[in-house]
């Protein structure tokens, strides 16, 4: 078989040609000769943590290897560009329902510093017994076939390439067709998946009895190809009514997973524990999780932790939902986190958009890099008692949760007793948990007693196997496969492939339809799919909650946008207003071939400017001029505080507002200033432009026009405007102090040359 | 069936514990617990399991379908999937895909129904 591959390093395939940065990945030609591609490996990579690197002016004590291409985060500018990637594993969930636009979202996310693909799956596919093929389109997630899966990881193959690290791929080997489930993963190459027989009783009704004997046997496939493990935990954390009472039952429902695991030969250190700190503000979330990170972490060493982020308490305010996962990364900071999962601040209001996947991935490389190396300058204090007797007080509940299964006759007479998801906290209970009948659920009555000749002729299968002698999977016997000459996981290329089988719900149908964007490059607003026009309007009104949401429905349609939904709204003042978010399709392709688009100005970077400056000196005089009180946008330029002029060294001095323009003449000769700024944000009748004409005309006649560099500003100025009155830039809306210093040294560099 | 809070009348037993022998019993209860079921486990197949092992023959999915509901109708899940593959593959000279071809199509049922009534009943 294939080598399970743990040390990170990648096989490259030089036979295939690489992304362009530049270009879009070509989803046509991704699906060209799909029955031929095999995975270049198998298994989990993680991240190597570098114990003390170096990046740009700093030094890491918690960040792994760098990526060859990324996008860094927004305030790198002020740093280099550096782009520190933490040193745990960052989990992104997809969830659009078509894997033709799930890649190109995987492509965005991992330019991010993701680097752990989740696909969720289609609703309703946990009680499908058996394999689904081709290309279905999925609700809240894709249908997981052979052809989606390795369409997606041989996407994820050109983008870990592009990016320059390893990207685990990641599904579900939960529900009714667990074990072949497990096999298609283990053929084509998927590094990491969801398996807990505990989710499929509780969550998915499928029949204890079933679900755990399906479970031994997916579980000894994935640890054949080192695939990491993720359990069920968390989700009754999401589950339950009040999910801070769950903690105790959640230490038993990983303990039960774990301790299954092992039994049936999975390596401890490819179990995951999908952990989640269960609290949010107004709770107070430290106070209850922190005890509860650590209880789980003195009682599971060894095995990894996958830290998960809130989603029980999530709401349509992304900010919201953003302070509270940062929170949750801090947890994750204050104690370990192998992985990192992430949970789009969207997840309250709808199916995630991409972007939001790209955010909720910034959020936590942001947080654990702005952390990086807190356990060296902060310690929990394991003496207090609010640590260390709640850390006790937990581990007994969970000790005494599982004596009361044993009494109570074990797993399954626990199940049927309603001890799991109930909201009192153990000992205490609500008799609000979910009750599962042993001979009940999907899928009943299907196992069956293994007969004394059972046979299965192939390698990695769990249980009795009566295989002739001289055949196992111990030491110096033959591989049962060998019964057969060879089976899939020992020799890929026995898979066999299924392309399409509904000629109307696949890829090549939906392709046909946005096939015209694609190939004309036409540009349309999209969140999920490519083309679907979705937008979003934030706006506030000042009418109350219930009236301002029907309002802002009414607005949508007057913008032309059509499905309107209000998708956020909160009270800023009951009767004073709402703030609002909108969103809507809009129906608009723009050809970006009848786009006039002015090039665009090269900015010099902020050490550049401030080199020039140390060596030359350099001064500025500035005002709004004629009758025009609007200072922000001069002040915004020159101001050190908003990153102006003088944060560059430049000496400015700003003359006010109204100011006459012989005034400012007459200051820039006294001053021998190297520019003159005037700014004019009024323009009926065209006084921006008479400004600006003016302030050329005079210099002229004054006989100093040769010493200042002239520049207008102004909300409605373009430079094409301002050269046309004789000056020597404009600039408009948007501008930073940058672009004008840039300007300024660019000019004087040209007189000096 | 709702329970007040009964932790601290609960716990005396546990008071005396270190946390070493705290957590050491929590790991002996959860595999006092997990052990009937590896067992159940090790001595049951299913449905999925068998298609599993059928895949792993190089068997494709449409055809792991027909041939495990096929062995499950005629009662013959125990024996294995896989093993009723190879007997007909042996009985027929053939490699394990071109008897799953077959069985797949409905063909030699019989034969399968009379070896393991006669052998192995």
């Amino acid at each position: 078989m294939t080598e399970a591959r743990r040390d990170g390093q990648r096989q490259t395939s030089p036979a295939r040609s690489g992304l362009q940065p530049e270009e879009k990945l070509d989803i046509v030609e991704l699906l060209r000769d799909l029955e031929h591609y095999r995975p270049r490996r198998k298994g989990w990579t993680w991240r190597k943590r570098v114990p003390h690197q170096v990046i740009g002016p700093f030094e890491y004590r918690e960040t792994s290897p760098s990526l060859a291409r990324s996008v860094p985060l927004p305030s790198a500018r002020y740093f280099g560009n550096i782009d520190p990637q933490p040193d745990t594993v960052i989990t992104t969930e997809i969830a659009s329902g078509r894997f033709e636009d799930d890649i190109r979202r995987m492509r965005m996310a991992a330019w991010h510093g993701a680097d752990h693909m989740m696909v969720i799956r289609t609703a309703g596919q946990s009680h499908m017994d058996g394999l689904l093929e081709g290309t279905p389109e999925g609700v809240g997630g894709i249908a997981v076939t052979r052809k989606q899966v390795r369409a997606t990881r041989k996407a994820l193959d050109l983008i870990e390439d592009e990016v320059g690290r390893p990207i685990n791929f990641h599904s579900y080997v939960s529900g009714v067709a667990g074990p072949e489930m497990a096999v298609m993963f283990a053929e084509e190459g998927v590094n990491g998946a969801h398996q807990d027989p505990q989710y499929n009783v509780l969550y998915r009704n499928i029949n204890m009895y079933r679900s755990f004997v399906d479970a031994a046997e997916a579980k000894r496939v994935m640890a054949s190809a080192r695939m990491a493990q993720i359990d069920g935990a968390h989700n009754a954390n999401a589950t339950a009514r009040e999910a801070w009472k769950v903690m105790p039952e959640l230490l038993v429902q990983h303990g039960i997973n774990c301790a299954f695991s092992v039994a049936v030969g999975m390596p401890k250190e490819d179990i995951c524990l999908s952990t989640v700190p269960p609290d949010a503000p107004p709770a107070p979330k430290l106070r209850l999780d922190l005890p509860y990170a650590i209880a789980l972490r003195d009682l599971f060493k060894g095995y990894k932790m996958r830290a998960q982020q809130n989603t029980r308490y999530i709401e349509s305010c992304g900010r919201e939902a953003t302070v509270t996962h940062v929170l949750d990364l801090l947890i994750s900071r204050l104690t370990s986190a192998d992985i990192q999962s992430t949970i789009t601040p969207d997840e309250g209001r709808n199916v995630p958009w991409h972007y939001n996947n790209v955010h909720a991935v910034n959020t936590a490389r942001q947080a654990l890099v702005g952390l990086d190396g807190l356990r060296d300058i902060v310690k929990v204090d394991r003496e207090s008692p609010d640590v260390k007797d709640k850390v006790r007080e937990l581990k007994e509940r969970a000790v005494l949760f599982l004596e009361g299964m044993i009494r109570d006759g074990g797993y399954f007479a626990a199940v049927e007793q309603a001890y799991f998801v109930d909201s009192g906290l153990y000992p205490e209970t609500h008799d609000d948990g979910i009750a599962r009948k042993a001979d009940g659920g999907v899928a009943a009555g299907s196992i069956v007693e293994r007969a004394a000749d059972y046979l299965a002729p192939v390698c990695h299968h769990f249980g009795a196997n009566h295989l002739p002698e001289g055949y196992g999977e111990g030491d110096g016997e033959r591989k049962p496969c060998e019964l057969i000459g060879g089976c899939t996981l020992c020799d890929g290329e026995r898979v066999p492939f299924i392309d399409e089988l509904d000629p109307e719900d696949n890829v090549n149908v939906r392709l046909a339809k946005t096939a015209e964007l694609r190939e004309r490059g036409l540009i349309k607003p999209e969140v999920e799919w490519a083309g679907d026009g979705w937008v979003v309007v934030t706006m506030f009104l000042p009418a109350s909650e219930r009236v301002a949401e029907f309002a802002a429905l009414e607005l949508g349609k007057a913008m032309n946008l059509r499905d309107c939904e209000v998708i956020h709204k909160q009270v800023m003042h009951p009767a004073e207003g709402t703030l609002l978010e909108v969103k809507g399709r809009l129906d608009v392709t723009v050809d970006p071939a009848t786009l006039v688009i002015p090039s665009k100005p090269e900015v010099l970077s902020p050490d550049e400017v401030r080199a020039f400056v140390a060596e030359h000196g350099l001064k500025v005089v500035g005002a709004t001029v004629g009758n025009d009180e609007h200072s922000v946008g001069m002040r915004e330029i020159l101001d050190i505080k908003h990153g102006g002029l003088e944060g560059f060294g430049i000496e400015c001095f700003y003359l006010g507002t109204s100011v006459p323009v012989e005034k400012l003449i007459d200051a820039a000769i006294e001053h021998a200033a190297d520019a003159i700024l005037i700014s004019t944000i009024i323009t009926h009748g065209d006084v921006h432009r008479l400004n600006m004409q003016r302030l050329n005309d005079l210099c002229v006649e004054k006989g100093v026009r040769d010493r200042f560099l002239l520049i207008g500003g102004g909300t409605q100025v373009t430079n094409e405007d301002a050269l046309a009155c004789g000056m020597d830039a404009g600039f408009g809306r948007g501008t930073k102090g940058i672009d004008v210093a840039s300007m300024i040294v660019k000019k004087l560099r040209e007189r000096q040359a | 069936m709702a329970r007040e809070d009964t932790y601290l009348a609960w716990r005396e037993h546990l008071a005396g514990l270190s946390d070493e022998q705290l957590e050491g019993r929590f790991w002996d209860l959860v595999q006092e617990i997990v052990d009937p079921l590896v067992e159940l486990a090790r001595t049951h197949t299913s449905p999925s399991i068998e298609r599993s092992v059928l895949m792993r023959m190089g068997i494709d999915s449409r055809k792991t379908m027909a041939i495990v509901s096929e062995v499950e109708k005629r009662g013959l899940l125990g024996h294995g999937a896989g093993h009723v593959v190879l007997y007909c593959a042996q009985q027929w000279g053939t490699d394990v895909r071109a008897a799953a071809e077959r069985l797949a199509a409905g063909e030699g049922w019989d034969e399968v129904e009379a070896h393991w009534a006669v052998h192995h009943d």
